[in-house]
């Protein structure tokens, strides 16, 4: 059984239609990367999935769960928990200023704990030793007391990525992760995702980085104008692409580099 | 020397109670503008239209014109239309009138300051507390509630020292405050109100304190 289903999402905004009929699933354990020209509604897919922005029409279900669709109400606490399936990795890290890198990954699944949101950590113990254990998983232990302010922009997108593991979502959601870093800088954070591939782990990443989104995905999907123009293995999408669009785009983009 | 010194405990003394007055129009303003000032800040950022129009309207009237004039209206001009003295003739009657002028001028000021905090924490924070399954008590106490009062501490102490100094404007209506009292001295005595001020200064040192202890985070 597919862990994501995303079924006929829409999303208008006042005459715009940003997302038409969008339908794509995953299986558990792969990673998927969505490529495409600015403007045609990457990262708005991922923000509806995310309930940043709440999907005009369509349903997404979570194992077999549904999740969100329009016509269903949910109460504030459900939404609370539903989204607690996806995590979410920014393109300008959105770390807390007050908070370590520590506080950073710890914060919400402490609060989590103190709210009865139901995550699988039961006590604060549990938690801070996870929370060890994500700062070493991208590489940061010894960073552990530092604030935002006092890293560099990879350091910090590693925090933030330290920070949506700790609520352990069963999809975790990358918005063109390395788009605000320094050249030198988007190696160690495309390493530390490409590190979390396995393990059964569900990720989709919103990327430009081309050579990226074909070595680490399992499916790749290519949207233009609000639509995915194409989908399917990465050896296909970019090395045999079907449409026009799709062609265009990757010439544009390998002519970049 | 001997005149001075004769004369030194009565001036002293003087002094002090034009500085306990002027203490009062501080203390009582800022008691009044700082909450004042945060209801008017929701009007300024309120999605309701009207609301949003008349704040922005009083605002932009209490912002633009001089809080000399506006203390002279809110004193002489309930006289001049209704033929009588609302605040009485007594020093309470000018210290009440002199305090409301400068609440409602600084509560407008105050309300800029706090907009631009509550306003300058950018979206990405709201949306990453989101994201980890925070509500919305949790994102605004645990996240952006500090980030704000960072952003509104250094913009408001300039405005507090201002505040201090603007008391003297208490004396276009006769209130007698520290400098009036400094004037009537003045005649052989300069310089003597000048002695009370750096001591009252003191009292800011404690804002300098506050946005010391918040420098350790950027944002």
């Amino acid at each position: 059984m597919a862990i994501l289903e995303v079924k006929n999402i829409e999303k208008v905004f006042g005459k715009t239609e940003v997302l038409k009929d969008i339908s794509f699933s995953l299986e558990k354990g792969e990673v998927l990367a969505i490529i495409g020209s600015s403007g045609s509604g990457k990262t708005t897919l991922l923000r509806c999935l995310n309930f940043l922005e709440t999907a005009t029409s369509g349903s997404i279900i979570v194992n077999g769960k549904t999740v969100f669709d329009k016509s269903i109400k949910l109460t504030d606490k459900i939404m609370r928990q539903n989204r607690l399936h996806f995590g979410m990795v920014f393109q300008n890290f959105n770390l807390f200023p007050q908070y370590t890198a520590f506080e950073n990954v710890t914060l919400a699944p402490k609060l989590a704990l103190k709210n009865g949101i139901e995550t699988n950590k039961k006590s604060v113990e549990e938690i801070e030793k996870f929370g060890e254990e994500l700062l070493e998983t991208v590489g940061l232990s010894d960073k552990r007391d530092f604030y935002p302010c006092q890293l560099s922009g990879g350091q910090q997108q590693r925090v933030a990525i330290a920070r949506a593991l700790a609520m352990q979502p069963d999809i975790l959601c990358f918005d063109e992760p390395t788009s605000a870093l320094d050249p030198e800088l988007t190696g160690e954070v495309l390493k530390v995702i490409k590190g979390l591939k396995g393990n059964d782990r569900t990720m989709i990443v919103v990327t430009h980085e081309m050579n990226f989104a074909r070595s680490v995905a399992d499916k790749v999907i290519f949207m233009a104008d609000g639509v995915v123009e194409e989908m399917g293995p990465p050896e296909q999408v970019f090395g045999n692409p079907q449409s026009e669009k799709t062609k265009a785009f990757l010439a544009n983009s390998l002519e970049n580099i | 020397m001997n005149a001075f010194l004769e004369q030194f405990p009565d001036v002293f003394e003087a002094l002090n109670e034009g500085f306990i007055q002027t203490l009062t129009i501080f203390i009582v303003t800022l008691l009044g503008a700082l909450p004042l000032g945060l209801i008017i800040s929701f009007g300024s950022m309120s999605k309701f239209k009207p609301l949003f129009a008349v704040t922005k309207t009083f605002v932009w009237i209490i912002r633009g014109t001089p809080l000399m004039l506006q203390l002279l209206i809110i004193y002489y001009g309930p006289g001049i239309i209704l033929q009588e003295n609302i605040w009485g003739q007594d020093e309470v009657g000018m210290l009440i009138a002199t305090c409301v002028a400068f609440i409602i001028n600084y509560a407008c000021y105050f309300s800029e300051i706090f907009r631009g905090g509550i306003q300058g924490v950018p979206q990405g924070q709201q949306e990453a507390g989101q994201v980890l399954g925070l509500s919305k008590s949790q994102i605004f106490f645990k996240i952006k509630l500090l980030q704000m009062i960072k952003r509104i501490v250094p913009p408001m102490s300039n405005e507090i020292i201002t505040l201090v100094k603007d008391t003297s404007l208490a004396r276009v209506i006769g209130f007698i405050e520290v400098i009036y009292v400094g004037e009537q001295f003045l005649t052989g005595y300069k310089g003597i109100s000048g002695i009370v001020w750096p001591l009252f200064f003191t009292g800011i040192y404690y804002l300098a304190f506050c946005e010391k202890k918040l420098s350790y985070f950027r944002s």
